[in-house]
């Protein structure tokens, strides 16, 4: 009896850590996100949105250049990512399907989607700011390209190869050319699950800092031309909390919230999107 | 009609063969221009000499990335002893715990882990977690640990927060949603029949966990807390603002070190002669080859196991 106590005990002590590691879990979640909220949610005002950053000591700043650049690199990056992930993505899950080749270029997107961001902004800086001879936008959003194309080659080719190959060969049966059952029975089968793995795409890479650091790099005034340094929220917010000023450190939370509300938006918005499409299954 | 078919289809082909070779020339591209760009630095400094020396002075123009290097390793081996075991358990109570309702839910806000930005993790280990360790945690670490002999070598100094250990806790934060859902996955994929044999044989929930679930999802496992490590390796933001930025090897947890990634984010844009920058693209150089040599591995390790 003794024994098979002794392995109910150990069973519930291994059971009992199980549920303590899920509850630190959730206890690291809610203690960012919560100080996050609380200290950016006491920051927030109007100006912080609608003025370029003030001198130091004088009120009233607000980060309006980097939202605004922030929405064009990332703007620029997706016109460059997003085509060229999808149609890669497509060329692996279609005209590439069951290729050797095909599988080793789908395993090197999905290993650089772990890479280092910030070895992509030392290369992004060596391809296009050296010969350039200035910091600029294009570079940044060249940055954020790079690492958003392996994502969206994957989240297509995983979405369009959960379309069943019978549609396809009704289509062949039809008499239809693959591009024409590509284009009109796999994309409009895999629609929303392309636009929710676009979706999330954009938005994890909208809130990368470490390629912009050396390629769109920073500066305080609006900017609306991409040839030139152009302000970022994230590389804002590492200067900001880094540098010395209570004024800079309230604006770095007030741009902090609204980062962390866009991603919450964001990836809740796809999960239900997704959990919408396909309920049965 | 057909030879427009034709022509178009082939068109579209072309169009997206050349893009999912983007992925390749990106990846050949950044290898190449960063062995030619640190190649001044190889030459002169060689691989021993630049991997083993922590002596960094642009002033004396003597550079070695030991102290970069060796702030990597540590920061990714404690934040893999703080996620690993914490993700396991996570992995375990969704799949073998967790009630079935609240399964998907609870899967989604350890996920959510993944999707908050390193830039917030870096601002909130400054404001947040670094004062928290400053005033509590470390000087209670070092009230344990000072008076044990050899251990307390790893916690001398003045707790200031910014230091190897904040670090270390913060990467693990962030690696725990990879490990923890990679993990959940090969525990999935254990067969039903298997488990249930060892219920029908008396085993309990943790004998089962141990005894079948574990051998069978041990490479999935392993291959998750590599991807982890590569996470770690390169991850910049989070750890550049609790760091500092201290070429020395310390071999205190309590004491400022660099990274890699830190030593880039820090002096790429100051560096103003050839050899120094060349320097950093050989740092940059050796945390690719790092992280690509760790992905790979577990790309390698995943491949097997769905053979």
């Amino acid at each position: 009896m003794s024994f098979v106590k002794k392995r109910k005990i150990k069973n519930m002590f291994a059971l009992s850590l199980s549920v303590f590691s899920a509850i630190v879990g959730l206890f690291w979640l809610v203690f960012i996100l919560s100080s996050v909220l609380v200290k950016g949610l006491s920051s927030l005002n109007l100006s912080l949105f609608l003025n370029d950053p003030a001198p130091p000591g004088i009120p009233g700043g607000g980060l309006r250049c980097a939202f605004v650049g922030q929405a064009i690199i990332t703007l620029i990056a997706t016109v460059i990512g997003v085509p060229l992930g999808v149609l890669g993505g497509t060329y692996l899950a279609e005209y590439g399907r069951n290729k050797k080749y095909s599988a080793i270029i789908s395993s090197l997107a999905d290993m650089m989607t772990s890479f280092p961001s910030i070895v992509v902004g030392v290369f992004v800086y060596t391809i296009m700011v050296r010969p350039m001879g200035h910091f600029n936008g294009y570079a940044g959003a060249v940055a954020l390209a790079i690492i958003m194309i392996p994502i969206i080659v994957r989240t297509t080719e995983e979405t369009l190869k959960l379309v069943p190959w019978e549609l396809r060969e009704a289509a062949f049966a039809l008499g239809a050319p693959y591009y024409k059952v590509i284009k009109d029975i796999v994309f409009r089968g895999a629609a929303t699950g392309l636009f929710t793995g676009v979706l999330l795409s954009v938005a994890r890479v909208a809130v990368e800092t470490a390629p912009l650091l050396f390629t769109s790099f920073n500066n305080s005034f609006l900017t609306l031309n991409p040839n030139q340094p152009m302000p970022s929220l994230t590389v804002t917010i590492y200067q900001y909390a880094m540098g010395p000023y209570e004024a800079w450190h309230r604006l770095a939370w007030g741009a902090s919230f609204v980062i962390i509300l866009f991603v919450l938006v964001a990836s809740v918005l796809g999960r239900w999107i997704i959990s919408k499409r396909y309920k049965n299954g | 009609m057909e030879e427009k078919f034709y022509a178009r289809n082939n068109l579209f082909k072309l169009l997206s063969l050349a893009s999912a070779l983007v992925i390749v020339v990106i990846c050949a591209a950044m290898f190449i221009v960063l062995f030619v760009f640190s190649y001044p630095a190889i030459k002169q400094f060689g691989v021993v000499h630049f991997v083993f020396s922590d002596v960094w002075d642009p002033v004396k123009r003597i550079f070695g990335g030991a102290g970069a290097i060796y702030g990597t390793v540590v920061t990714t081996v404690l934040s893999l002893i703080f996620a690993v075991p914490v993700s396991l358990g996570i992995a375990v109570f969704i799949t073998q715990i967790c009630p079935h309702g609240l399964k998907r839910y609870f899967s989604n806000a350890i996920e959510l882990l993944a999707s908050i930005p390193s830039i917030i993790y870096g601002m909130w280990g400054l404001f947040t977690l670094a004062p928290l360790m400053r005033n509590y945690i470390e000087p209670f670490l070092q009230k344990i640990f000072l008076p044990i002999p050899v251990v307390r070598c790893l916690f001398e100094g003045t707790p200031l927060g910014i230091d190897l250990l904040t670090s270390g806790l913060i990467l693990s934060i962030m690696i725990i949603p990879f490990i923890s859902s990679i993990a959940r996955d090969a525990f999935e994929l254990v067969p039903k029949e298997l488990k249930e044999s060892a219920y029908a044989m008396g085993a309990t929930k943790w004998e089962m966990i141990k005894d079948v679930i574990s051998p069978y999802s041990k490479i999935g496992v392993l291959s998750g807390i590599i991807i982890a490590t590569g996470r770690a390796l390169g991850e910049t933001m989070a750890v550049a603002f609790v760091l500092g930025n201290d070429h020395n090897i310390h071999l205190s947890l309590l004491k400022s070190s660099t990274t890699i990634s830190v030593t880039l984010a820090n002096e790429f844009t100051e560096a103003d002669f050839r050899l120094y920058l060349s320097s950093l693209f050989y740092l940059a150089f050796i945390l690719f080859v790092m992280s690509f040599t760790s992905l790979g591995l577990a790309k390698f390790l995943l491949s097997r196991i769905k053979k």
